[in-house]
């Protein structure tokens, strides 16, 4: 077979990328993924969106994402109900040197349009009146910040995208790609070998995988991130509440239920991705020192995903010098869902040639051989 | 019997009417409804409609019903309210 384009991965990267590149004209383009619709770290992630950043880079693409968000059901001529909310971020601060952060990053957001603003412990208490007032000391919150449903607005890019003439395949798994003197020639499926000079890489958890492949060394690793999942109540919480201090992110979605996550420091890099009792505890635990009413709510449901994880904790949106044709957007820390637009308008403008509409250079994949120089995104949960 | 009116799903209400849509769409694994419609992700995890689903799609698709994989299970069995998640628990090492 032949293909103009192959995008390897059909999770939100892999859609977003398809749809921007086929809504600019690019044709016979062709999205495998080696499983069912979002089986990676899209359908596993916490559904959350904001633009509450610590680095520049990260809150212009979080703030340009969220821009398109407002308006991607329209945009996209989505049939179903995205499930946008944007009803804030609220990150508690629980030290003094988070909270001397926290004015730094709100003064950073501001001077690029996000409108968060630094909020006593009594305002973050009347915009979430079941927070342990002894548990912080003040908060950031951000309005516009919120919540999606990734299933949705996976397939919403991907019927849109499939709408403009691209082609999807599940449960096709790529085992090779060919090249020929630095340049792509073929990929290579379980089922089909797809001749093309140029794949992109939007394998999510296996992005540094199918960077081997191709013979590209793409610094990220994975490793696994647990959430669960509650019973659904009464709505009680409109914002995300997010503490990097205390490790854990809540929200309570659309439908009722509250998803709650957080990072286990002491995780190994690989593809597992099992649900752990030792998770539960401490995130029943956590939970419940924060937020005390929810410890009456069910968990009804655990599970893992991949974070992809970059040395600076940005993403890598790249081409590169030593494979023509082969473009990436993986490392992207946890924070993928949320960045889907912008990586698939920069995908798009790298591939056609377009000048980009962000400054490539902090996001390429060239940036980490000066190691020396790694300025680690902080605002990670 | 009207398809709207056959619940498949009875924690998360999901219907005949839902299932065959999604089917009719291309959306043939469990994996890919659940995310589309909630179908599975209510207390008792897909224990009653898994199965229900399973037949449908096998007779979309129109293969033995043992080739159709059923659902993820996921812990836990049952709902446990978070606060007793962080009691204290002897055995602990």
């Amino acid at each position: 077979m032949k293909a103009d384009i192959v995008i390897i991965g059909a999770g939100i990267s892999g859609a977003s990328i398809a749809y921007h590149l086929a809504d600019k004209g690019a044709t016979n383009i062709h999205v495998i993924d080696k499983s069912y619709l979002t089986s990676g770290a899209t359908g596993r992630c916490g559904a959350g969106v904001r633009q509450q950043w610590a680095t520049k880079m990260n809150c212009l693409l979080a703030k340009a994402s969220i821009d398109f968000f407002e308006k991607a059901a329209e945009i996209l001529e989505y049939p179903g109900d995205l499930e946008f909310k944007q009803e804030g971020y609220l990150i508690v601060a629980t030290t003094a040197a988070e909270e001397a952060q926290f004015a730094k990053n709100v003064q950073l957001q501001n001077s690029l349009g996000i409108p968060s603003r630094q909020l006593s412990k009594q305002e973050a208490l009347a915009i979430v009146p079941h927070l342990n007032p002894d548990a912080f000391l003040s908060a950031t919150f951000c309005q516009t910040d919120g919540h999606l449903s990734p299933f949705k607005m996976t397939e919403a890019y991907m019927l849109a995208a499939k709408k403009r003439g691209v082609r999807f395949s599940f449960f096709e798994e790529v085992v090779a790609i060919e090249t020929d003197k630095g340049r792509i020639k073929a990929v290579v499926t379980d089922k089909h070998r797809y001749e093309t000079s140029i794949v992109i890489n939007a394998a999510g958890g296996y992005a540094a995988e199918i960077g081997q492949m191709a013979g590209i060394d793409i610094p990220v690793y994975s490793e696994n991130h647990e959430i669960l999942a509650t019973e659904p109540v009464e709505k009680m919480q409109g914002p995300m509440v997010i503490s990097f201090s205390k490790n854990i992110y809540c929200q309570q979605v659309p439908h009722g239920s509250f998803l709650m996550g957080r990072s286990d420091p002491t995780v190994e890099k690989g593809h597992d991705i099992n649900s752990t009792w030792t998770f539960l505890r401490a995130m029943a635990k956590t939970a419940t020192e924060l937020l005390p009413v929810l410890g009456n709510l069910r968990v009804v449901r655990q599970w893992g995903g991949s974070y992809n994880m970059s040395p600076d904790r940005q993403p890598i949106i790249s081409g590169t010098e030593d494979l023509k044709g082969f473009y990436m957007a993986c490392g992207f820390s946890g924070h993928g869902f949320m960045l889907a637009p912008v990586t698939g308008q920069l995908i798009s403008e790298l591939v056609l040639g377009e000048k980009p509409s962000f400054e490539t250079e902090p996001l390429s994949l060239t940036r980490f051989k000066n190691q020396e120089d790694v300025h680690i995104e902080q605002s990670v949960v | 019997m009207d398809k709207k009116n056959i619940i498949i799903c009875r924690c998360e209400d999901v219907t005949l009417q839902h299932i065959h849509d999604l089917l009719e769409q291309g959306y043939t694994s469990f994996e890919d409804m659940k995310r589309l419609c909630r179908i599975g992700m209510g207390p008792c995890q897909a224990n009653t409609c898994g199965h229900l689903a399973q037949r449908e799609i096998a007779r979309h698709l129109n293969v033995p019903v043992e080739s159709v994989p059923v659902h993820k299970i996921r812990p836990l069995i049952m709902g446990v309210p978070l606060k007793a998640l962080t009691e204290d628990d002897v055995h602990e090492s």
